[in-house]
């Protein structure tokens, strides 16, 4: 009896100090709903346009532009694949500044999608010896070729099977996305993504007004917050669109490609089909989407 | 025979037809602007038979260069393979493809300079000079029409871009030029420089 008495006091006491500890927080209403919002896979298309809506009047609010944020779904019958001309590659690094404006990546602290790795000719694809830093007046540099490395959207994602709360799963078309307002930012997909693609904001992501894109998804390139991990996502907010992803328009040497691998007359099945091609670290059994060819 | 000839022109009709359709719906559907289209006024349309609409850029002129015949008509043409000195001496200059071998007139036509010339004779127009280019390097060629050689911008599901071969490559020098690199990326052992710029930033 005396046992059950100090339980039910315990509780009581707990619950009371819980409940005031939120009120003296002065956590408004929103933010509570905000706390208990749902995983986005099991939210109702109801629920979702609030969210959505929700979301658009709160960047309207920090950035001063009119936003929209897309929950669009995968098309019907794609599997997005992507293909990277190494001999076409001169390491100029367009397409690392084209997906920073264009997916809205933090400036300062500096978070690049696409890391172009600087390899030896002699040595071919080694990324112990690889250099990211690299900073010529002019490239390509002799004795060189350039590895751009970014998500390699896995058929069989290491990183979404770590993830203790499923904030980041693999699409029907393909693309590994990540729920920013799911993530509880343990970074153990970063641990277990075995080519670096994935990036943590360990600070408030800073974005001049001016350079903000507004055209967004919900599991791409809308306004990320402190603590949440993002990556490529092939641009999702385009492709679904049926856009090319940004960094496949930018690339002067057109030595990136990006299709449909269901499409058997896409650009993508047809360098499977008649070019040679690798992934990169095959052996982990990751099966990448993300194909690297060798257009002469 | 005259309905077979009927049926020839429809299908045409048709497939062009249906890709303006698919183009517009796609983009209505997307929420895109079609305005967001690289391709500017001047532009050319080459269909290649296939369902692909092939739509490529303007030639890229020097300026004040074409028509090649307002200054043409009144030169008479020379065919014997010299160094130019008067005009188009910068051109000489840098010409470095096949230069042991080739020279102007192996592509520009003698008579008529604002066409350009396959080996066979037929004359060609500046827009489909990606003709001319695939005598020689039929492999490119083939790989371009398919979109794995050169830059698609565009729709992947849709309408495509294409770039001719000379708007990456001068066709007098066409070896792609080296280019200035974006900055590199700040590295790991800088970051520590970064302080949050307002209050507020610290505190989240």
């Amino acid at each position: 009896m005396e046992k059950n008495k100090s339980r039910r006091s315990f509780l009581k006491n707990i619950s009371l100090a819980s409940a005031s500890a939120l009120a003296l927080s002065g956590c408004t209403l929103k933010e509570l709903e905000k706390f208990f919002q749902k995983n986005f896979r099991t939210l109702s298309e109801e629920e979702k346009k609030e969210l959505i809506a929700e979301l658009e009047a709160e960047y309207k609010e920090k950035y001063q532009k009119d936003f929209h944020v897309s929950d669009k779904a995968a098309i019907d019958g794609t599997l997005f694949g992507y293909a990277l001309d190494v001999s076409r590659c001169i390491g100029c690094r367009r397409c690392v500044y084209a997906c920073v404006e264009e997916n809205n990546q933090s400036r300062e602290p500096q978070i690049h999608w696409i890391q172009v790795l600087q390899m030896d000719k002699e040595r071919g694809i080694d990324f112990a010896h690889s250099d990211v830093h690299y900073d010529p007046e002019t490239v390509p540099e002799e004795g060189h070729f350039y590895l751009p490395v970014q998500c390699q959207q896995c058929r069989t994602p290491q990183c979404t099977t770590v993830c203790p709360v499923k904030a980041t799963w693999q699409e029907p078309d393909g693309i590994v996305v990540v729920d920013y307002n799911w993530c509880i930012g343990c970074r153990y997909c970063m641990a277990a993504c075995p080519y670096g693609a994935r990036h943590f904001n360990w600070a408030k992501p800073e974005i001049p007004e001016e350079e903000i894109n507004t055209e967004t998804h919900y599991l791409g390139n809308r306004p990320r917050m402190k603590g949440v991990v993002e990556k490529c996502t092939f641009c999702i907010q385009r492709v679904r669109a049926g856009k090319y992803p940004s960094c496949v328009e930018i690339c002067p040497v057109g030595a990136r490609k990006f299709g449909n691998l269901l499409d058997p007359d896409s650009e993508i099945r047809y360098i499977l089909d008649n070019k040679r091609v690798l992934v990169l670290k095959e052996e982990l059994n990751t099966q990448p989407k993300f194909y690297y060819f060798f257009g002469v | 025979m005259y309905r077979q000839t009927g049926y020839k022109l429809i299908f045409p009709a048709l497939l062009l037809a249906f890709v303006f359709w698919s183009c517009s719906h796609t983009a209505s559907n997307t929420g895109w602007n079609q305005s967001d289209s690289v391709l500017e006024e001047g532009v050319v349309v080459h269909k290649n038979g296939d369902l692909t609409e092939m739509a490529v850029e303007a030639p890229p002129f020097t300026e004040g260069i074409y028509p090649c015949n307002d200054c043409h008509t009144d030169i008479e043409p020379n065919p014997n393979r010299r160094e130019l000195v008067d005009f188009h001496d910068d051109i000489s200059a840098i010409f470095d493809h096949d230069s042991e071998n080739r020279w102007c007139l192996d592509c520009h036509d003698m008579n008529n300079r604002d066409s350009l010339r396959l080996a066979s004779g037929k004359l060609l127009s500046f827009e489909e000079s990606y003709k001319l280019c695939g005598q020689c390097h039929g492999e490119k060629l083939r790989d371009w029409k398919v979109g794995v050689h050169g830059k698609r911008t565009g729709y992947w599901n849709g309408k495509k871009e294409y770039l001719l071969c000379v708007h990456c490559h001068n066709p007098h020098s066409p070896r792609f030029k080296a280019l200035m690199p974006e900055p590199p990326p700040v590295r790991q052992e800088d970051i520590h420089i970064y302080e949050p710029k307002t209050e507020e930033d610290g505190k989240e």
